[in-house]
């Protein structure tokens, strides 16, 4: 999977689960969802069973955090090196 | 004589020096009895230092580390109260808490402080700031200053001192200070030692955050019987897994949590790890636990006792059930909240403050020595708080409650407008306080719909010219101003809200409205 397609597939889930009826525009690349309070915990909570179930990856205490969920384009980051 | 809550602390630190008094698995650290002993003391000594004297107020506003437990235990043995605030909750909130109750002195994470102390400016005489960075060498606190000689000298207090002030959601938009005192929590603790019987070698889970009320089981009941107290840190807490793994790793055999806390690691948590986790209680409070979740942790954990605990801040656990050894696959309405705790005496009353029948519905009202002095410089809302005076006082719950022929008492709702979420008490008028203040908000109405997966909080708005608003700004707004656990769930875009005959806002019809 290109770092573009892990993105798409975030974002749809993002706009799916927790923003119903957003303007798909608002939510961009760079958009803050954690430290802005988007996404609460609870939320992060089930956003890291999807990254996990979808890409196939697993993530650590330490790695579920801003640094690498922050945002659409660093969740992108994150999974690409991961998988790549 | 002292008397205070420390002194159970250091009771243990006499019997048990070289034992583990406090994990922090995040950052790989412990400390025994000794030297958590000695830390407080160096906090006791630092903040004397800085001005603080007997029953003077501290803010704490630190992660989750042995830094904070070591500032709590030293604010206490100062003879001074301890205030803590969410450290990562908004500055504005916390610059609030610290200016109502007037704090002398402040511990507070070296990333935060400075954004604090530009608060605190505009709100009179700043308080002493001392700030810790809790990653550093002993513990955080090897930069405190104070003085060198660590012998203990913890001050004497009365047992009607105040111990700690938390902070609670207010109807009135600004948070209420909840002022309880060492005979407060040194009566929880006994209750609990006797109902639990805890043991040296139990080791504690420590989820709750400290200006949360489960925390001061995790806390001192721990440290009152030498056991050891695991925490949970901000990081691990956001990872259901995660947690499971820790209990595990660990060796926690009592867990203390929200059920909402609970689910997640049930869904979550791999089944294997759950079998092989050293439980032998299961703690929980602060919500209804939806029973179809509480029927799997039951299956999870077959060997632990599991408690259902009650009570607000006011009172800390007031009441207990303790859930069968089997959850019928049957069953869907939730466990009672249980008889009421040995040190309190209960009723049930009706809006005249008359006892109802058994079976009949009434307000839950509490007496005893668990119950809070007041709230903190309100004097009228704390006479509110209660039916009658003097010694024949009796802190009102405003939880609607049933009792059967047993005195067991089931929780039907709330009298008022606020609700629990996740263990957090949450006034609804709160928020809508906050979105006022959104330039593009009209008017706004906020309710709480409960289903058996929780409660739900739904903001009903107005604008101007008619238009949506957008989610994320919304959200990034509320947050700003209010806790994350406070921000409404959903949002939902009104022509008009809907009113009663006496023009006020019908929530029960918005209540209705999806």
């Amino acid at each position: 999977m290109t770092r573009e397609q892990i993105e798409a597939d975030i974002r749809s889930y993002i706009l799916e689960e927790f923003l119903p009826g957003e303007d798909a525009a608002n939510l961009q690349r760079d958009t803050p969802l954690i430290s802005s309070g988007v996404l609460d915990s609870l939320a992060t909570l089930k956003l890291v069973s999807f990254l996990e179930e979808s890409f196939r990856v697993e993530l650590a205490a330490h790695e579920v955090g801003e640094h690498n969920l922050d945002s659409i384009a660093r969740m992108g980051e994150f999974i690409t090196a991961r998988s790549g | 004589m002292s008397e205070g809550l420390h002194e159970l602390f250091s009771a243990s630190a006499a019997r048990h020096s070289g034992a583990v008094a406090v994990r922090d698995p995040g950052r790989g650290t412990e400390v025994s009895y000794q030297e958590l002993d000695r830390l407080s003391e160096r906090v006791r000594q630092t903040l004397e230092r800085a001005g603080v004297r007997p029953g003077d107020r501290v803010g704490l506003c630190l992660p989750k580390s042995i830094a904070s437990v070591a500032g709590i235990l030293g604010t206490l043995k100062a003879g001074a109260t301890y205030v803590p605030v969410d450290p990562d909750g908004p500055a504005a909130r916390a610059a609030y808490v610290f200016r109502d109750c007037a704090v002398t002195a402040l511990l507070a994470d070296a990333s935060r402080i400075g954004a604090l102390a530009a608060q605190l400016e505009a709100g009179g005489p700043s308080p002493a700031l001392l700030p810790l960075t809790v990653d550093d060498a002993e513990h955080g606190l090897g930069g405190l200053d104070g003085g060198g000689d660590e012998r203990p000298g913890a001050v004497g207090v009365e047992l009607d001192a105040t111990a700690y002030i938390l902070y609670t959601s207010g109807s009135t938009g600004r948070p209420k200070g909840v002022v309880l005192s060492h005979r407060n929590a040194l009566s929880f603790l006994a209750w609990c030692s006797a109902a639990f019987e805890p043991r040296s070698g139990d080791v504690f889970s420590s989820h709750a955050p400290f200006h949360f009320d489960l925390s001061i089981l995790d806390l001192f009941l721990s440290l009152k019987h030498g056991a050891a107290v695991v925490l949970v840190g901000e990081e691990v807490a956001k990872n259901p897994k995660g947690m499971v793994e820790l209990a595990l790793a660990e060796r926690v055999s009592i867990w203390y949590s929200t059920p909402s806390v609970l689910t997640l690691m049930v869904l979550h948590g791999a089944p294997e790890a759950w079998r092989e986790l050293s439980l032998r209680l299961v703690l929980f409070a602060g919500e209804v636990f939806p029973v179809k979740h509480l029927r799997r942790l039951r299956a999870l954990t077959p060997r632990a006792r599991l408690f259902n605990l009650y009570g607000p801040t006011e009172t800390n656990v007031c009441t207990f059930h303790e859930i069968p050894e089997e959850v019928p696959a049957e069953r869907v309405e939730p466990y009672p909240i249980g008889a009421v705790c040995a040190h309190l005496e209960g009723l049930v009353v009706d809006e005249a403050g008359r006892g109802v029948a058994t079976g009949e519905e009434g307000e839950l009202v509490i007496r005893g020595p668990g119950v809070m002095k007041g709230y903190w410089n309100l004097p009228e809302r704390s006479a509110q708080a209660f039916l009658g005076s003097g010694s024949d006082r009796w802190y009102r719950t405003g939880d609607v409650v049933r009792a059967d022929a047993d005195g067991i008492l089931t929780y039907v709702g709330r009298r008022d407008r606020m609700v629990k979420r996740r263990g957090y008490r949450i006034e609804l008028g709160e928020i809508e306080a906050t979105l006022y203040n959104h330039p593009e908000i009209t008017e706004v109405a906020v309710v709480a719909v409960s289903d058996e997966d929780g409660v739900t909080i739904r903001a009903h708005y107005c604008t101007p010219d008619g238009e949506r608003l957008s989610l994320i700004a919304l959200r990034t707004f509320c947050a700003r101003h209010l806790p994350v656990y406070m921000v409404p769930d959903e949002f939902q875009l009104e022509t008009d809200l809907p009113r009663t005959s006496t023009d006020k806002l019908d929530h029960r019809a918005l209540v209705e409205r999806a």
